[in-house]
């Protein structure tokens, strides 16, 4: 695979016909600012450094790699290795973002931070990085999702942020986002929006997917260390995408390794009720970007369902679009009932409960294993862990917990 | 010429602003909307906004959010906006009229297939919130082939160096977006405003609508003073949002806020007190 391919976005920040800017012009100038800023100290020794300390010290990097032995043999095929970055301060990848965007909101001098969010991980993660640095922090979150949520709101409160329950449109993280943007297009003087995924005008995808790609690196030197050579196959999940190109993305040139992006199917994709952009929709504007869309005849943004609260989005990331388009990833699609048998089994297996939406992603690795050969080896990302899912998954069984 | 350019033309030898009043297509249900444009022209609008109903409009304040799930709930389509314009076309053939919107319908429909259509409806200019120039050049290129102004944003944030840019891609007229905020925001600074056309001017002869923040008469007077036309969208949609449950009443309410405004930008800026002697508000 050519260089070129890791190279992107251009320098407007396409990826192919995918990504862009699509904003109200108001948000152009600070998007040139931002950009600027990022292209500054990206390169700069004294920005990385303290990007490193932090992702060691505070989010406690590396995360392991740990060999899922039990479960490897128990499915009978490739040697399954998880990312653990469940193990991570607040639970989930998300923090390796919002602490590198928190340092550019410090360097830009902005003193108030917002953010979206719709199972609260990345809240939880925005809200905590704004209470170590004394920022004032707004989390705009759908009103359903408020009512889903009830944990990671509290946390969210708990560590100082104000959470604003959105009424409009369908009440989930697709409306969070528009409200988000529009605080961003009120506020754009003193406050820094955090982005959640690779999602969202340039260059949000381009940094969100920066810092992300730890991940992945870290991944491939683990996996190096213990088996001596490159994994087969890397499988996440996709919701927006943040978890998934975090682990692609340092190995894109790699072509002998085969990647899995796993969408939730929700109720199947067949029916109406899926949040699989990628696997049933089809490419439109929507937040900024060019992408895969779940949407009706008339480009109307349509309500999508999922288990997972974190993979409940009509949209995903554009390099993913574009990924699919050039087939160097393929995009599978898991429902809620494969998603959820995956959460029992690791936890019952392995001993680790995994949030509903690295679920997807163990689920796929499931069906994917058995057709291995058993000296090959394939990495999860294990992007969050379960206790946030505890709720749903005891109300699926009936239980009051 | 086209009707955007004879528009402004015959307001200009008149000494006058236009007044363009927006409101959202099939808000509250389809039908009100053809009478309610022949309504507003009647009541002095010069142009006519139509907002074409989008899922996520982004850049929205309440009101017109909810203008767009009234609307939607009725499945107002882009294709039923444009059938809307060619009924008002049946009997209006000069009033400008603009869609206003978001991307995503008109991707979805086709960028040739939406230019073919709205031409043939008689659609004079299309605004698309989401698509700044950097983005806009294939469908530019389409619109133009039709005769169809593209209307593009400028805002208190752009750079001398875009407004340039933004301008020379522009026909018809520029929009200058008054605030940092969403439509009906309410922190409308009129110098401010001024002194942001002044900058416009110097790199553009066409003429600049100037919306966001202005919500009765009286603002509508101040920005006509500093622009050339005035847009009036979340007040507009407010009165129809007033009358949703009761829609016999909306032209006449939405009537009486233009008339108004068209009295107070005509009488020129508020020198001598007049709009007290005409309205009683004291202002």
């Amino acid at each position: 695979m050519s260089s070129e391919v890791a190279d992107l976005p251009d320098a407007s920040g396409h990826f192919g016909v995918y990504g862009g800017r699509f904003v109200a012009e108001t948000l152009i100038e600070p998007l040139d600012e931002l950009t600027a800023a990022y292209e500054r100290l990206k390169n700069d020794a004294g920005f990385q450094a303290e990007l490193d300390r932090d992702l060691a010290d505070y989010v406690g990097r590396p995360s392991p790699l740990y060999f899922a032995e039990r479960w490897s043999n128990m499915l009978g095929g490739a040697k399954i290795y998880l990312k653990r970055e469940d193990l991570n301060h607040t639970g989930a990848h998300k923090v390796n973002n919002t602490i590198g965007q928190a340092l550019l909101a410090k360097h830009l001098g902005k003193t108030r931070i917002i953010a979206e969010t719709g199972a609260g991980q990345h809240g939880v993660a925005s809200a905590t990085v704004a209470a170590r640095l004394g920022l004032e922090c707004v989390v705009y979150m759908g009103a359903e999702d408020v009512k889903r949520q009830a944990l990671n709101v509290y946390r969210m409160k708990l560590l100082g942020a104000t959470v604003v329950p959105v009424e409009s449109g369908s009440k989930t993280l697709k409306d969070a986002l528009n409200e988000a943007m529009r605080d961003w297009v009120t506020n754009v003087d003193n406050t820094f929006y955090i982005i959640g995924t690779v999602a969202g005008p340039h260059p949000y995808p381009m940094l969100v997917r920066d810092f992300q790609a730890i991940i992945g690196r870290e991944a491939k030197q683990q996996i190096m260390a213990a088996e001596g050579r490159l994994p087969d196959a890397l499988i996440a999940c996709v919701g927006g995408g943040s978890n998934a190109i975090g682990l692609f993305h340092p190995f894109i040139e790699d072509s002998d390794v085969a990647m899995y992006g796993v969408e939730a199917a929700g109720d199947g994709i067949d029916t109406p009720r899926h949040a699989a952009p990628l696997c049933a929709g089809r490419p439109g504007v929507l937040h900024g970007n060019r992408t895969y869309l779940v949407e009706d005849d008339n480009g109307q943004i349509i309500e999508t369902h999922s288990i997972s609260a974190g993979l409940d989005y009509p949209g995903v990331g554009p390099e993913h679009a574009w990924l699919k388009d050039i087939g160097r990833a393929n995009y599978v699609a898991v429902n809620d009932d494969e998603a959820l048998k995956a959460f029992h089994d690791l936890t019952k297996i392995e001993g680790i409960m995994p949030a509903l939406e690295s679920s997807h992603a163990l689920a796929y690795a499931a069906k994917l294993a058995p057709t291995m050969r058993k000296d090959q080896t394939i990495i999860v990302n294990l992007s969050g862990r379960g206790d946030k899912d505890i709720h749903t998954v005891a109300g699926l069984e009936g239980i009051t917990v | 010429m086209s009707r955007i350019k004879a528009c402004f033309a015959a307001l200009k030898a008149e000494n006058k602003k236009a007044l363009i009043p927006f409101v959202t297509a099939g808000d509250p249900n389809p039908a009100v909307t053809v009478p309610l444009m022949h309504v507003m022209v009647e009541a002095g609008a010069d142009l006519l906004e139509l907002g074409v109903p989008f899922s996520d409009p982004m850049a929205e304040g309440p009101t017109i959010q909810k203008a767009c799930e009234r609307a939607l709930e009725h499945g107002t389509s882009l294709r039923d906006v444009l059938a809307m314009v060619s009924e008002f076309r049946h009997t209006n053939s000069t009033t400008p009229v603009i869609l206003m919107g978001y991307m995503n319908p008109v991707e979805i429909m086709g960028y040739q297939a939406f230019a073919t259509a709205a031409a043939e409806a008689g659609v004079d200019g299309l605004l698309t919130v989401d698509m700044p120039p950097e983005e806009a050049g294939a469908l530019v290129e389409v619109l133009k082939a039709v005769e169809i102004d593209p209307i593009f944003l400028l805002a208190p944030t752009t750079t001398d160096e875009r407004v340039a840019k933004i301008c020379a891609e522009a026909s018809g007229f520029v929009y200058y977006v008054s605030l940092k905020g969403v439509t009906g925001a309410a922190n409308l600074d009129v110098a401010a405003v001024d002194a942001k056309l002044a900058q416009i001017r110097r790199h553009t002869e066409l003429p600049i609508g100037v919306g966001f923040g202005i919500r009765d008469a009286e603002t509508a007077q101040r920005v006509a003073a500093v622009a050339d036309a005035v847009v009036v969208g979340s007040a507009v949609v407010n009165r129809v949002a007033e009358n949703a449950e009761s829609p016999e009443k909306i032209n006449e309410a939405v009537a009486t806020l233009l008339c108004e405004m068209r009295v107070a930008m005509d009488a020129g800026p508020p020198k001598v007190g007049w709009f007290a002697k005409l309205f009683g508000t004291g202002k």
